[in-house]
């Protein structure tokens, strides 16, 4: 049954992948993005994968088309078109194709439990994480505490892309300020206050969304989620805030140089952790130490790096909201 | 006899909210015009998941399954209407303007 699912999501996926190739008009564009993120989401969880299917949904579907959609309203709608022979590009496109479908040859079949994969280290992720750390969401712990070096270099990649774009959007900053006077009845201030029926709505979800991202955040040891999908969420239900309200509301509530520290904060609290593990005569990211009980150490540490991730990450996507909003002035 | 009426029920409402998908989706693509191409997807939205959710939620009885089912109905019955809105309402904005009844009628004698 699984797979007659699976093959009508993979086959839906395609179309709107072709889709999102033949659309010329770029909202379109967007919109079939949104839609391949959601299908995707979904491909995801009949896999048994849903802590992917949560950050997929949460990133892919929601917060990623915010942005686009403000990056649209700086440039055009349209494509530009090009007259450049398509020949090469496709040959390319054909060639790396037959390769990786000739790869897939030497596959294991899906959920093969004599995988490689399932034979190197998973087997005692499984059997172990229950006496180490006793929590139920293996995945948690080994994002958390096995491979807490992995998850602290993805955290540093999300300052980074922050960083990266602040610098690029902040370049003209100081001709923010003559456009603040008349910004107070400009569509970027106002939001969509003059829109009744979604305002209430959306003041109806805003605290379930909110609450949503606090459980998925404290609950992530024990179901599916984390740090990253609970950042996702959060920043989801600003923007959500920002865009009915206005976006000053929304900087009002938390200024973007709170969010600055946020997106600093979060990695600086999972660097620290690290430290002090070092410091209390343990491993970097080695959590045992933090408490007389090993198990009950390994818990700590976790719950504090998550936090650490989740509020990275909801700063990090809202000062790249912000910055995209920003610049619609110009 | 209680559990027969109730799956009894359950598939009414299953097959007629099939049965509304359906529609919804005839209506979305044949439909002449934006505002009633709307209408009819809008339809999918509200009484397709109401009568749906409505028999899976039948079929589950008094389990947290049916809990987590009737939030999930609750939320979509306040999201798609107001989604179907706000859709509405740009299409509104951006110049697009409902046919009327005498515009088709001119439109019908032009041709």
């Amino acid at each position: 049954m699984i797979i007659i699912f699976a093959v009508f999501l993979l086959t839906l996926l395609v179309i709107t992948a072709i889709g999102i190739v033949r659309a010329e008009n770029l909202f379109v564009a967007v919109m079939l993005t949104s839609i391949f993120s959601l299908i995707m989401a979904a491909n995801f969880f009949i896999l048994d994968a849903a802590d992917v299917a949560l950050t997929e949904a949460a990133i892919g579907a929601g917060v990623t088309t915010v942005i686009f959609l403000g990056a649209l309203s700086l440039t055009a709608e349209r494509e530009k078109k090009v007259d450049v022979s398509r020949g090469l590009a496709i040959c390319v496109v054909v060639a790396t194709a037959l390769v990786l479908i000739y790869a897939t040859f030497d596959k294991p079949r899906l959920g093969d439990p004599e995988a490689p994969v399932h034979q190197h280290v998973a087997p005692w992720y499984l059997s172990e994480t229950e006496t180490l750390i006793g929590i139920p969401n293996v995945v948690t712990a080994v994002l958390g505490s096995y491979r807490a070096y992995d998850t602290l270099g993805e955290v540093f990649v999300v300052l980074a892309a922050c960083i990266g774009v602040l610098f690029l959007f902040s370049a003209r900053r100081e001709k923010k300020n003559d456009n603040t006077l008349n910004s107070l009845t400009s569509p970027k201030s106002i939001g969509l206050q003059h829109h009744f029926i979604p305002r209430v709505v959306g003041r109806i979800l805003l605290p379930f969304i909110i609450l949503f991202g606090l459980y998925v955040q404290f609950h992530g040891e024990y179901g599916p989620g984390g740090g990253f999908q609970a950042g996702a969420i959060l920043a989801t239900g600003i923007i959500l805030f920002a865009l009915l309200e206005g976006e000053q509301r929304a900087l009002a509530a938390i200024p973007s140089r709170a969010l600055l520290w946020m997106v600093a904060g979060g990695a600086m609290l999972y660097s620290l952790v690290g430290v002090v593990g070092l410091l209390l005569g343990g491993n970097f990211l080695d959590y045992s130490v933090l408490s007389t009980d090993p198990v009950f150490g390994q818990q700590i540490g976790i719950i504090l790096i998550e936090l650490g991730v989740g509020i990275t990450v909801c700063g990090a996507l809202l000062s790249i909201f912000h910055a995209f909003a920003a610049r619609e002035n110009y | 006899m209680m559990e027969q009426i109730i799956d009894i029920i359950s598939w009414i409402m299953l097959t007629s909210g099939g049965f509304f998908v359906l529609i919804g989706g005839i209506g979305a693509l044949r439909l002449p015009n934006f505002y009633t191409r709307m209408h009819a997807a809008s339809v999918t939205d509200t009484m397709g998941t109401f009568l749906i959710l409505g028999g899976v939620i039948l079929q589950a009885g008094f389990t947290l399954a049916a809990i987590k089912l009737l939030a999930i109905l609750a939320f979509l019955l306040l999201t798609s209407p107001t989604a179907s809105y706000a859709l509405a309402s740009a299409a509104i904005l951006s110049g697009l303007k409902p046919e009327t009844k005498a515009m088709l009628d001119e439109g019908a004698k032009a041709q």
